[in-house]
Protein backbone atom coordinates (compact mmCIF):
# COMPACT_ATOMS: atom_id res chain seq x y z
CA UNK A 1 0.00 0.00 0.00
CA UNK A 2 1.39 3.23 -0.69
CA UNK A 3 1.11 6.29 1.26
CA UNK A 4 0.09 9.99 1.63
CA UNK A 5 1.64 13.02 2.37
CA UNK A 6 0.91 13.24 5.76
CA UNK A 7 2.60 9.60 6.23
CA UNK A 8 5.59 10.49 4.17
CA UNK A 9 6.67 13.68 5.89
CA UNK A 10 6.11 12.58 8.95
CA UNK A 11 8.34 9.53 8.41
CA UNK A 12 10.75 11.52 7.31
CA UNK A 13 10.88 13.97 10.37
CA UNK A 14 10.47 10.66 12.66
CA UNK A 15 13.33 9.36 11.24
CA UNK A 16 11.69 5.87 10.12
CA UNK A 17 11.19 4.19 6.66
CA UNK A 18 7.76 4.48 7.09
CA UNK A 19 4.74 5.11 9.08
CA UNK A 20 1.17 4.09 9.17
CA UNK A 21 -2.08 6.69 9.94
CA UNK A 22 -2.42 6.03 14.13
CA UNK A 23 0.78 5.77 14.87
CA UNK A 24 1.83 7.85 17.18
CA UNK A 25 5.39 9.41 16.74
CA UNK A 26 7.93 11.71 17.68
CA UNK A 27 9.18 14.10 14.89
CA UNK A 28 12.14 16.64 14.29
CA UNK A 29 9.97 19.82 14.04
CA UNK A 30 11.66 22.63 10.73
CA UNK A 31 10.17 25.78 12.08
CA UNK A 32 8.40 26.70 14.96
CA UNK A 33 5.89 29.42 15.20
CA UNK A 34 3.84 31.86 18.08
CA UNK A 35 2.61 34.90 17.53
CA UNK A 36 2.30 38.19 20.06
CA UNK A 37 -1.25 36.16 21.76
CA UNK A 38 0.38 32.65 21.84
CA UNK A 39 3.94 33.27 22.18
CA UNK A 40 3.60 34.77 25.80
CA UNK A 41 2.42 31.59 27.76
CA UNK A 42 4.80 29.67 25.21
CA UNK A 43 7.88 31.73 26.54
CA UNK A 44 6.63 31.30 30.72
CA UNK A 45 6.23 27.62 30.01
CA UNK A 46 9.54 27.18 27.78
CA UNK A 47 11.34 29.34 31.41
CA UNK A 48 9.18 26.42 33.19
CA UNK A 49 10.86 23.63 31.13
CA UNK A 50 14.05 24.66 32.54
CA UNK A 51 16.47 24.51 29.33
CA UNK A 52 18.85 27.39 28.49
CA UNK A 53 18.45 28.30 24.87
CA UNK A 54 16.23 27.46 21.86
CA UNK A 55 17.03 24.13 19.87
CA UNK A 56 17.86 26.32 16.41
CA UNK A 57 17.76 29.92 16.63
CA UNK A 58 17.22 30.08 12.69
CA UNK A 59 14.03 28.34 13.30
CA UNK A 60 11.72 30.05 15.40
CA UNK A 61 9.24 32.82 14.53
CA UNK A 62 7.91 34.67 16.67
CA UNK A 63 5.23 37.14 14.84
CA UNK A 64 3.89 40.18 16.81
CA UNK A 65 0.14 40.07 14.43
CA UNK A 66 -3.06 40.04 16.01
CA UNK A 67 -3.29 43.10 18.53
CA UNK A 68 -0.51 45.04 16.66
CA UNK A 69 0.05 47.73 15.94
CA UNK A 70 -0.55 47.54 19.91
CA UNK A 71 -3.73 48.13 21.10
CA UNK A 72 -3.70 49.06 24.55
CA UNK A 73 -0.74 48.42 27.53
CA UNK A 74 -1.81 44.95 27.68
CA UNK A 75 -1.05 44.33 24.38
CA UNK A 76 2.38 46.15 24.15
CA UNK A 77 3.75 43.93 27.55
CA UNK A 78 2.84 41.03 25.61
CA UNK A 79 3.90 42.25 22.01
CA UNK A 80 7.27 43.05 24.11
CA UNK A 81 7.71 39.85 25.90
CA UNK A 82 7.81 38.50 22.32
CA UNK A 83 11.07 41.24 21.05
CA UNK A 84 13.30 40.61 24.54
CA UNK A 85 12.65 37.08 24.02
CA UNK A 86 13.89 36.96 20.73
CA UNK A 87 16.35 39.58 21.94
CA UNK A 88 18.07 37.40 24.76
CA UNK A 89 17.71 33.69 22.34
CA UNK A 90 19.20 35.68 19.94
CA UNK A 91 16.70 34.64 16.83
CA UNK A 92 17.77 35.32 13.46
CA UNK A 93 14.71 36.60 12.05
CA UNK A 94 12.41 39.26 13.91
CA UNK A 95 9.18 40.76 12.63
CA UNK A 96 9.19 43.95 14.03
CA UNK A 97 6.27 46.10 13.50
CA UNK A 98 6.60 47.72 9.83
CA UNK A 99 8.86 45.41 8.95
CA UNK A 100 6.18 42.64 8.80
CA UNK A 101 2.64 41.17 9.12
CA UNK A 102 0.73 38.56 9.77
CA UNK A 103 2.64 35.25 10.26
CA UNK A 104 0.50 33.24 7.71
CA UNK A 105 1.13 35.42 4.83
CA UNK A 106 4.84 36.55 5.54
CA UNK A 107 6.14 32.86 6.36
CA UNK A 108 5.82 31.67 2.51
CA UNK A 109 6.31 34.80 1.37
CA UNK A 110 9.71 34.97 2.59
CA UNK A 111 10.53 31.68 2.27
CA UNK A 112 10.72 30.62 5.82
CA UNK A 113 8.17 27.61 5.31
CA UNK A 114 9.04 25.21 2.24
CA UNK A 115 7.59 22.15 0.58
CA UNK A 116 8.32 18.91 3.10
CA UNK A 117 8.96 21.05 6.09
CA UNK A 118 7.27 19.54 9.11
CA UNK A 119 5.74 23.03 10.75
CA UNK A 120 4.13 23.88 14.20
CA UNK A 121 2.40 26.89 15.03
CA UNK A 122 0.73 28.57 18.15
CA UNK A 123 -1.70 29.36 15.78
CA UNK A 124 -4.83 27.04 14.30
CA UNK A 125 -4.29 28.46 10.97
CA UNK A 126 -0.56 27.21 10.51
CA UNK A 127 -1.87 24.53 8.32
CA UNK A 128 -2.01 27.70 5.40
CA UNK A 129 1.82 26.10 5.02
CA UNK A 130 -0.04 23.36 3.74
CA UNK A 131 -0.44 25.25 0.45
CA UNK A 132 3.20 24.21 -0.19
CA UNK A 133 3.37 20.69 0.53
CA UNK A 134 4.61 21.12 4.22
CA UNK A 135 3.14 19.35 7.05
CA UNK A 136 1.94 22.04 9.50
CA UNK A 137 -0.08 22.28 12.03
CA UNK A 138 -1.54 24.46 15.16
CA UNK A 139 -0.96 23.95 18.71
CA UNK A 140 -1.14 25.69 21.87
CA UNK A 141 1.29 27.26 23.65
CA UNK A 142 2.67 24.66 25.76
CA UNK A 143 3.59 22.69 22.88
CA UNK A 144 4.74 25.34 21.13
CA UNK A 145 6.86 26.14 24.25
CA UNK A 146 8.57 22.30 24.48
CA UNK A 147 9.14 22.50 20.69
CA UNK A 148 11.09 25.49 21.20
CA UNK A 149 12.99 23.52 23.76
CA UNK A 150 13.66 20.46 21.79
CA UNK A 151 13.11 20.82 18.55
CA UNK A 152 10.60 17.80 18.65
CA UNK A 153 7.12 16.91 19.32
CA UNK A 154 4.42 14.22 19.01
CA UNK A 155 2.19 13.49 16.38
CA UNK A 156 -0.64 11.10 15.82
CA UNK A 157 -0.18 10.13 11.86
CA UNK A 158 -3.47 11.19 10.59
CA UNK A 159 -6.18 9.58 8.05
CA UNK A 160 -6.44 11.44 5.09
CA UNK A 161 -9.48 12.50 2.92
CA UNK A 162 -8.88 13.09 -0.58
CA UNK A 163 -10.83 16.06 -2.39
CA UNK A 164 -11.31 15.81 -6.07
CA UNK A 165 -12.21 19.37 -8.39
CA UNK A 166 -13.08 18.84 -11.84
CA UNK A 167 -13.99 21.42 -14.34
CA UNK A 168 -13.50 25.08 -14.99
CA UNK A 169 -14.15 27.76 -12.55
CA UNK A 170 -16.83 30.56 -13.23
CA UNK A 171 -15.80 34.10 -12.75
CA UNK A 172 -15.93 35.40 -9.35
CA UNK A 173 -15.35 31.99 -7.92
CA UNK A 174 -11.77 31.71 -6.08
CA UNK A 175 -10.14 29.17 -3.65
CA UNK A 176 -11.98 30.60 -1.06
CA UNK A 177 -15.45 29.29 -2.33
CA UNK A 178 -14.04 26.27 -3.06
CA UNK A 179 -12.95 25.77 0.30
CA UNK A 180 -16.15 26.93 1.44
CA UNK A 181 -17.87 24.91 -0.40
CA UNK A 182 -15.97 21.88 0.93
CA UNK A 183 -16.28 22.89 4.18
CA UNK A 184 -20.17 23.31 4.25
CA UNK A 185 -20.29 19.60 2.81
CA UNK A 186 -18.63 17.68 5.04
CA UNK A 187 -19.03 20.16 8.54
CA UNK A 188 -16.68 21.93 10.80
CA UNK A 189 -16.13 18.49 12.01
CA UNK A 190 -15.59 16.67 8.81
CA UNK A 191 -12.17 16.40 8.77
CA UNK A 192 -11.59 15.99 13.11
CA UNK A 193 -8.05 14.86 13.53
CA UNK A 194 -7.52 14.36 9.51
CA UNK A 195 -5.26 15.61 6.99
CA UNK A 196 -7.23 17.04 3.40
CA UNK A 197 -5.28 16.56 -0.05
CA UNK A 198 -6.37 18.85 -2.60
CA UNK A 199 -6.05 17.42 -6.03
CA UNK A 200 -7.33 17.54 -9.58
CA UNK A 201 -7.86 20.06 -12.41
CA UNK A 202 -9.33 22.71 -9.97
CA UNK A 203 -6.18 22.44 -8.07
CA UNK A 204 -3.91 22.52 -10.69
CA UNK A 205 -5.07 25.56 -12.61
CA UNK A 206 -4.85 27.77 -9.24
CA UNK A 207 -2.17 30.27 -8.56
CA UNK A 208 -0.78 30.08 -4.87
CA UNK A 209 -2.78 33.07 -3.57
CA UNK A 210 -6.10 30.54 -4.03
CA UNK A 211 -3.73 27.56 -2.82
CA UNK A 212 -3.07 29.71 0.65
CA UNK A 213 -6.44 30.46 1.15
CA UNK A 214 -7.65 27.19 0.84
CA UNK A 215 -5.31 25.51 3.22
CA UNK A 216 -5.80 28.25 5.62
CA UNK A 217 -9.52 26.71 5.86
CA UNK A 218 -8.77 23.59 6.20
CA UNK A 219 -9.18 24.21 10.16
CA UNK A 220 -12.45 25.03 9.85
CA UNK A 221 -13.58 21.58 9.17
CA UNK A 222 -11.29 20.71 11.63
CA UNK A 223 -8.67 19.05 9.66
CA UNK A 224 -5.22 18.59 11.69
CA UNK A 225 -3.47 19.77 8.47
CA UNK A 226 -4.12 19.76 4.06
CA UNK A 227 -2.25 19.85 1.70
CA UNK A 228 -1.78 21.28 -2.52
CA UNK A 229 0.26 18.87 -4.70
CA UNK A 230 3.41 20.23 -5.69
CA UNK A 231 3.87 20.88 -8.84
CA UNK A 232 5.15 23.50 -11.27
CA UNK A 233 3.22 26.62 -9.88
CA UNK A 234 4.73 25.66 -6.09
CA UNK A 235 8.26 25.35 -7.91
CA UNK A 236 7.94 29.19 -9.64
CA UNK A 237 6.42 30.52 -6.15
CA UNK A 238 8.42 28.46 -4.17
CA UNK A 239 12.01 29.39 -6.01
CA UNK A 240 11.67 32.42 -5.90
CA UNK A 241 12.25 32.94 -2.59
CA UNK A 242 13.41 29.91 -0.71
CA UNK A 243 15.94 30.20 2.07
CA UNK A 244 17.13 26.86 2.32
CA UNK A 245 16.94 23.17 0.69
CA UNK A 246 14.09 21.63 0.65
CA UNK A 247 12.52 18.23 -0.60
CA UNK A 248 9.21 18.39 -2.42
CA UNK A 249 6.77 14.89 -1.61
CA UNK A 250 4.25 13.79 -3.47
CA UNK A 251 1.55 10.95 -2.17
CA UNK A 252 1.36 7.50 -4.11
CA UNK A 253 -1.01 6.98 -6.52
CA UNK A 254 -1.95 4.14 -3.95
CA UNK A 255 -1.94 5.63 -1.22
CA UNK A 256 -4.70 4.45 1.46
CA UNK A 257 -7.70 7.43 1.83
CA UNK A 258 -10.69 7.05 4.24
CA UNK A 259 -12.69 8.60 1.80
CA UNK A 260 -12.89 10.74 -1.87
CA UNK A 261 -14.85 13.80 -2.01
CA UNK A 262 -15.28 15.19 -5.94
CA UNK A 263 -16.87 18.74 -6.71
CA UNK A 264 -17.86 19.88 -10.08
CA UNK A 265 -16.55 23.69 -10.52
CA UNK A 266 -18.14 23.97 -13.82
CA UNK A 267 -21.66 25.01 -12.16
CA UNK A 268 -20.22 26.61 -8.60
CA UNK A 269 -21.32 29.96 -7.89
CA UNK A 270 -19.49 32.09 -5.08
CA UNK A 271 -20.04 30.94 -1.81
CA UNK A 272 -21.04 32.63 1.45
CA UNK A 273 -20.88 30.65 4.62
CA UNK A 274 -23.33 33.04 7.10
CA UNK A 275 -23.72 33.33 10.86
CA UNK A 276 -22.45 31.67 13.21
CA UNK A 277 -21.01 29.05 11.88
CA UNK A 278 -18.19 28.34 8.97
CA UNK A 279 -20.16 25.57 7.21
CA UNK A 280 -23.20 27.42 7.32
CA UNK A 281 -22.77 27.91 3.28
CA UNK A 282 -24.60 28.80 0.61
CA UNK A 283 -24.33 29.82 -2.89
CA UNK A 284 -24.58 33.82 -3.08
CA UNK A 285 -27.64 33.56 -4.89
CA UNK A 286 -29.72 32.30 -2.19
CA UNK A 287 -28.17 34.54 0.67
CA UNK A 288 -30.70 37.36 1.88
CA UNK A 289 -29.59 40.40 0.42
CA UNK A 290 -28.79 42.16 3.99
CA UNK A 291 -27.84 45.38 4.56
CA UNK A 292 -23.90 45.62 5.35
CA UNK A 293 -22.29 48.41 8.21
CA UNK A 294 -18.74 47.07 7.47
CA UNK A 295 -16.68 44.91 5.52
CA UNK A 296 -13.41 43.64 5.57
CA UNK A 297 -11.07 43.04 3.16
CA UNK A 298 -7.54 41.15 4.36
CA UNK A 299 -6.49 38.39 7.20
CA UNK A 300 -4.56 35.25 6.53
CA UNK A 301 -7.17 33.86 4.35
CA UNK A 302 -7.39 37.00 1.72
CA UNK A 303 -4.79 39.41 2.86
CA UNK A 304 -2.87 38.79 -0.16
CA UNK A 305 -1.52 40.94 -3.57
CA UNK A 306 -4.34 38.82 -5.69
CA UNK A 307 -6.85 39.75 -3.58
CA UNK A 308 -6.63 43.48 -3.49
CA UNK A 309 -6.01 43.01 -7.39
CA UNK A 310 -9.85 41.34 -7.17
CA UNK A 311 -11.01 44.78 -5.34
CA UNK A 312 -8.80 47.44 -7.85
CA UNK A 313 -10.09 45.31 -10.87
CA UNK A 314 -13.91 45.75 -9.80
CA UNK A 315 -13.13 49.27 -9.02
CA UNK A 316 -11.59 50.30 -12.00
CA UNK A 317 -13.88 48.17 -13.85
CA UNK A 318 -16.79 49.99 -12.78
CA UNK A 319 -15.79 53.11 -11.59
CA UNK A 320 -18.19 52.73 -8.36
CA UNK A 321 -17.14 53.87 -4.92
CA UNK A 322 -18.15 52.29 -1.80
CA UNK A 323 -21.88 52.83 -0.25
CA UNK A 324 -21.51 56.03 2.10
CA UNK A 325 -23.30 53.81 4.96
CA UNK A 326 -20.41 51.27 5.14
CA UNK A 327 -17.20 50.80 6.55
CA UNK A 328 -14.68 49.40 4.16
CA UNK A 329 -11.58 48.22 5.83
CA UNK A 330 -8.59 47.51 3.33
CA UNK A 331 -5.75 45.47 5.23
CA UNK A 332 -3.06 44.23 3.38
CA UNK A 333 -1.54 41.17 5.27
CA UNK A 334 2.26 41.77 5.04
CA UNK A 335 4.15 45.20 4.72
CA UNK A 336 5.40 43.75 1.04
CA UNK A 337 1.99 42.87 0.17
CA UNK A 338 1.16 46.95 1.28
CA UNK A 339 4.19 47.95 -0.79
CA UNK A 340 3.16 46.36 -3.80
CA UNK A 341 -0.73 47.42 -3.85
CA UNK A 342 1.12 51.07 -3.37
CA UNK A 343 2.65 50.79 -6.54
CA UNK A 344 0.44 49.70 -8.22
CA UNK A 345 -1.86 53.32 -7.45
CA UNK A 346 -4.15 51.16 -5.36
CA UNK A 347 -4.08 52.73 -1.78
CA UNK A 348 -5.35 55.74 -3.98
CA UNK A 349 -7.72 54.02 -5.53
CA UNK A 350 -9.46 52.23 -2.54
CA UNK A 351 -8.61 55.55 -0.52
CA UNK A 352 -10.69 57.54 -2.76
CA UNK A 353 -13.09 54.87 -3.09
CA UNK A 354 -13.92 55.57 0.82
CA UNK A 355 -12.16 52.84 1.69
CA UNK A 356 -9.66 52.79 4.90
CA UNK A 357 -6.30 51.19 4.06
CA UNK A 358 -4.77 50.16 7.44
CA UNK A 359 -0.91 48.77 7.86
CA UNK A 360 -0.95 45.07 8.32
CA UNK A 361 -2.54 43.41 11.56
CA UNK A 362 -5.28 40.53 12.12
CA UNK A 363 -6.89 42.89 14.25
CA UNK A 364 -10.91 43.03 12.77
CA UNK A 365 -10.32 39.20 12.01
CA UNK A 366 -10.40 38.23 15.70
CA UNK A 367 -12.39 41.28 17.06
CA UNK A 368 -8.99 42.75 18.36
CA UNK A 369 -9.34 46.01 16.85
CA UNK A 370 -9.56 48.24 13.99
CA UNK A 371 -12.83 47.25 12.74
CA UNK A 372 -14.53 45.57 15.83
CA UNK A 373 -18.24 45.29 15.41
CA UNK A 374 -21.40 46.47 17.33
CA UNK A 375 -24.69 44.57 18.26
CA UNK A 376 -26.62 43.40 15.57
CA UNK A 377 -24.19 44.99 12.96
CA UNK A 378 -23.64 42.79 9.72
CA UNK A 379 -20.23 42.16 8.29
CA UNK A 380 -19.58 40.60 5.16
CA UNK A 381 -15.55 39.48 5.59
CA UNK A 382 -12.68 37.62 3.65
CA UNK A 383 -11.96 36.10 6.95
CA UNK A 384 -12.11 32.51 8.19
CA UNK A 385 -14.05 32.61 10.96
CA UNK A 386 -18.07 33.98 11.73
CA UNK A 387 -18.26 32.36 15.06
CA UNK A 388 -20.63 34.15 17.14
CA UNK A 389 -18.76 37.04 19.09
CA UNK A 390 -15.78 36.79 16.85
CA UNK A 391 -15.57 40.13 15.26
CA UNK A 392 -16.94 42.16 18.13
CA UNK A 393 -19.99 41.96 19.50
CA UNK A 394 -22.05 38.40 20.38
CA UNK A 395 -25.58 39.46 18.52
CA UNK A 396 -22.89 41.03 15.71
CA UNK A 397 -23.50 38.75 11.89
CA UNK A 398 -20.52 37.91 9.79
CA UNK A 399 -20.80 36.59 6.23
CA UNK A 400 -17.81 35.35 4.96
CA UNK A 401 -17.01 35.27 1.28
CA UNK A 402 -14.24 35.95 -1.34
CA UNK A 403 -12.88 39.79 -2.07
CA UNK A 404 -14.93 39.96 -5.62
CA UNK A 405 -18.48 39.13 -2.98
CA UNK A 406 -17.23 41.71 -0.57
CA UNK A 407 -16.08 44.48 -2.59
CA UNK A 408 -19.21 44.38 -4.33
CA UNK A 409 -21.24 44.41 -0.97
CA UNK A 410 -18.98 47.02 0.07
CA UNK A 411 -20.24 49.18 -2.89
CA UNK A 412 -24.11 47.90 -3.22
CA UNK A 413 -24.65 48.56 0.96
CA UNK A 414 -26.01 44.43 0.72
CA UNK A 415 -24.78 41.31 0.57
CA UNK A 416 -24.67 41.46 -3.07
CA UNK A 417 -22.48 40.13 -6.70
CA UNK A 418 -20.11 41.96 -8.78
CA UNK A 419 -22.76 40.83 -11.65
CA UNK A 420 -24.83 43.34 -10.32
CA UNK A 421 -22.69 46.41 -10.39
CA UNK B 1 -7.92 9.40 41.47
CA UNK B 2 -11.95 11.03 41.69
CA UNK B 3 -13.50 13.77 40.84
CA UNK B 4 -16.97 14.72 41.99
CA UNK B 5 -19.31 17.98 40.40
CA UNK B 6 -22.46 19.11 38.45
CA UNK B 7 -22.84 19.49 35.38
CA UNK B 8 -22.66 22.47 32.99
CA UNK B 9 -24.67 21.69 29.76
CA UNK B 10 -23.25 23.16 26.40
CA UNK B 11 -23.67 22.29 22.46
CA UNK B 12 -22.15 21.05 19.40
CA UNK B 13 -18.96 22.69 18.41
CA UNK B 14 -18.28 25.10 21.28
CA UNK B 15 -15.04 27.46 19.63
CA UNK B 16 -12.81 28.76 21.79
CA UNK B 17 -14.32 32.36 20.34
CA UNK B 18 -16.97 31.68 22.90
CA UNK B 19 -14.89 29.75 25.48
CA UNK B 20 -13.12 32.97 25.79
CA UNK B 21 -13.27 35.87 23.61
CA UNK B 22 -10.34 37.15 21.77
CA UNK B 23 -11.08 40.51 23.42
CA UNK B 24 -9.53 39.05 26.51
CA UNK B 25 -6.64 37.68 25.09
CA UNK B 26 -4.36 40.66 26.02
CA UNK B 27 -3.29 38.88 29.45
CA UNK B 28 -2.77 35.81 30.09
CA UNK B 29 -3.74 35.91 33.75
CA UNK B 30 -5.86 32.58 34.41
CA UNK B 31 -8.42 35.19 36.94
CA UNK B 32 -8.76 37.19 34.73
CA UNK B 33 -9.63 34.44 32.16
CA UNK B 34 -11.76 32.80 34.09
CA UNK B 35 -14.15 36.11 34.79
CA UNK B 36 -15.35 35.89 30.82
CA UNK B 37 -15.53 32.28 30.56
CA UNK B 38 -18.16 30.91 28.57
CA UNK B 39 -19.49 34.84 28.28
CA UNK B 40 -20.66 34.84 25.23
CA UNK B 41 -22.98 31.70 25.19
CA UNK B 42 -24.21 32.11 29.33
CA UNK B 43 -23.43 35.07 31.01
CA UNK B 44 -24.27 33.10 34.65
CA UNK B 45 -21.47 30.84 33.97
CA UNK B 46 -18.59 32.33 35.06
CA UNK B 47 -20.41 33.99 38.47
CA UNK B 48 -22.31 30.40 39.24
CA UNK B 49 -19.50 27.84 38.68
CA UNK B 50 -18.59 26.47 41.34
CA UNK B 51 -15.00 24.50 42.00
CA UNK B 52 -15.35 20.56 40.92
CA UNK B 53 -18.37 21.45 38.94
CA UNK B 54 -17.85 19.23 35.59
CA UNK B 55 -18.32 20.58 31.97
CA UNK B 56 -20.38 18.78 29.69
CA UNK B 57 -20.25 19.40 25.81
CA UNK B 58 -21.45 17.71 22.74
CA UNK B 59 -19.39 16.96 19.12
CA UNK B 60 -15.99 19.03 18.67
CA UNK B 61 -15.70 21.22 21.82
CA UNK B 62 -13.25 23.33 21.38
CA UNK B 63 -12.95 23.99 17.66
CA UNK B 64 -11.40 27.21 16.43
CA UNK B 65 -8.35 28.71 17.71
CA UNK B 66 -5.48 27.21 18.89
CA UNK B 67 -5.69 29.36 22.20
CA UNK B 68 -4.37 28.36 24.98
CA UNK B 69 -6.42 30.76 26.64
CA UNK B 70 -9.50 28.73 26.14
CA UNK B 71 -8.80 25.44 28.78
CA UNK B 72 -6.72 27.97 30.92
CA UNK B 73 -10.27 29.95 31.63
CA UNK B 74 -11.91 26.82 31.70
CA UNK B 75 -9.25 25.28 34.87
CA UNK B 76 -8.95 28.89 36.04
CA UNK B 77 -12.79 28.61 36.39
CA UNK B 78 -12.92 25.81 38.79
CA UNK B 79 -13.83 23.25 36.58
CA UNK B 80 -12.25 20.00 37.31
CA UNK B 81 -13.09 17.98 34.13
CA UNK B 82 -14.64 18.48 31.25
CA UNK B 83 -16.94 15.17 29.00
CA UNK B 84 -17.68 15.38 25.78
CA UNK B 85 -18.47 13.63 22.53
CA UNK B 86 -15.83 14.30 20.71
CA UNK B 87 -12.96 17.34 21.36
CA UNK B 88 -11.03 19.43 18.29
CA UNK B 89 -7.72 18.17 18.65
CA UNK B 90 -6.00 21.33 19.46
CA UNK B 91 -7.81 21.96 22.34
CA UNK B 92 -7.05 18.20 23.11
CA UNK B 93 -3.19 18.89 23.02
CA UNK B 94 -4.05 21.93 25.17
CA UNK B 95 -6.08 20.61 27.85
CA UNK B 96 -3.50 17.70 28.66
CA UNK B 97 -1.24 19.66 28.76
CA UNK B 98 -2.09 21.97 31.44
CA UNK B 99 -3.31 19.58 33.25
CA UNK B 100 -7.52 19.69 33.14
CA UNK B 101 -8.73 16.23 32.77
CA UNK B 102 -10.84 15.70 29.69
CA UNK B 103 -12.87 12.57 28.88
CA UNK B 104 -14.34 11.24 25.42
CA UNK B 105 -17.85 9.89 25.73
CA UNK B 106 -20.58 10.17 23.67
CA UNK B 107 -23.40 8.30 25.65
CA UNK B 108 -22.31 10.18 28.92
CA UNK B 109 -22.06 13.63 27.44
CA UNK B 110 -25.76 13.14 25.62
CA UNK B 111 -27.25 11.71 28.98
CA UNK B 112 -25.57 14.48 31.11
CA UNK B 113 -28.12 17.35 32.02
CA UNK B 114 -27.84 20.52 33.76
CA UNK B 115 -27.36 19.87 36.99
CA UNK B 116 -26.69 16.05 37.74
CA UNK B 117 -24.19 15.23 39.53
CA UNK B 118 -21.22 13.60 38.07
CA UNK B 119 -18.13 11.30 39.60
CA UNK B 120 -15.32 10.48 37.42
CA UNK B 121 -12.50 7.99 37.96
CA UNK B 122 -10.37 9.02 35.79
CA UNK B 123 -7.33 6.13 36.66
CA UNK B 124 -10.21 3.64 35.07
CA UNK B 125 -11.67 6.32 32.65
CA UNK B 126 -15.10 5.92 33.75
CA UNK B 127 -18.06 8.52 34.76
CA UNK B 128 -20.94 7.74 36.91
CA UNK B 129 -24.35 9.97 36.82
CA UNK B 130 -25.84 9.96 39.96
CA UNK B 131 -29.34 10.63 38.74
CA UNK B 132 -29.81 7.89 36.09
CA UNK B 133 -27.19 5.32 38.41
CA UNK B 134 -25.11 5.05 34.99
CA UNK B 135 -21.42 4.15 34.68
CA UNK B 136 -19.98 4.49 31.30
CA UNK B 137 -16.07 3.92 30.13
CA UNK B 138 -14.74 6.59 28.51
CA UNK B 139 -12.28 6.26 25.46
CA UNK B 140 -8.72 5.60 26.77
CA UNK B 141 -6.08 7.43 26.26
CA UNK B 142 -3.11 6.27 24.23
CA UNK B 143 -0.43 5.33 26.31
CA UNK B 144 1.79 8.41 25.30
CA UNK B 145 -0.84 10.97 26.52
CA UNK B 146 -1.46 9.07 29.71
CA UNK B 147 2.18 9.20 30.59
CA UNK B 148 2.16 13.14 30.44
CA UNK B 149 -1.19 13.44 32.13
CA UNK B 150 0.40 10.88 35.15
CA UNK B 151 3.60 13.49 34.89
CA UNK B 152 1.08 16.72 35.87
CA UNK B 153 1.47 17.81 32.47
CA UNK B 154 3.44 18.27 28.93
CA UNK B 155 6.11 20.70 31.12
CA UNK B 156 6.72 18.21 33.87
CA UNK B 157 6.79 15.74 31.40
CA UNK B 158 9.34 17.14 29.40
CA UNK B 159 11.51 18.05 32.17
CA UNK B 160 11.33 14.17 33.53
CA UNK B 161 12.45 13.13 30.24
CA UNK B 162 15.75 15.40 29.80
CA UNK B 163 16.42 14.64 33.37
CA UNK B 164 16.09 18.29 34.33
CA UNK B 165 15.60 17.91 38.39
CA UNK B 166 12.57 19.94 40.24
Amino acid sequence: MGKTLAEKIIAAHAEQDSVSAGDLVTVNVDVVMANDITAPIAINSFDAVGVEEVFNPDRIMLVPSHFTPNKDIKSAEQARTLARFAESQMLSHRFQVGRSGIEHVILPERGLVLPGDLVVGGDSHTCTYGALGAFATGMGSTDIAVTMATGQTWLRVPETMKFVYHGQRQQWVYGKDMILRTIGEISVDGALYRAMEFTGQGITGLGMSDRLTMANMIIEAGGKCGFMPFDAVTQEYVEARATRSYTPYAADDDADYVSVHEFDLSDMEPQVACPYSPDNVKPVSQVEPEKVDQVFIGSCTNGRFEDFAIVADILEKTGREFHPDVRVMIIPGSQAVYLDVLRQGWIELFTLAGGAVSTSTCGPCLGGHMGVLASEEVCVSTSNRNFRGRMGHRDARVFLANPAIATASAILGRIGHPDEL
Amino acid sequence: MKLQGNVWKFGDNIDTDVIIPARYLNTTDPVTLAAHCMEDIDETFASSVQPGDIMVGGANFGCGSSREHAPISIKGAGVSCIVAESFARIFFRNAINIGLPILESVDAARDAQKGDRLTVDLTAGTITNARTGQTYQANPYPPFVLAIIEAGGLVPYTRNTLGIEI
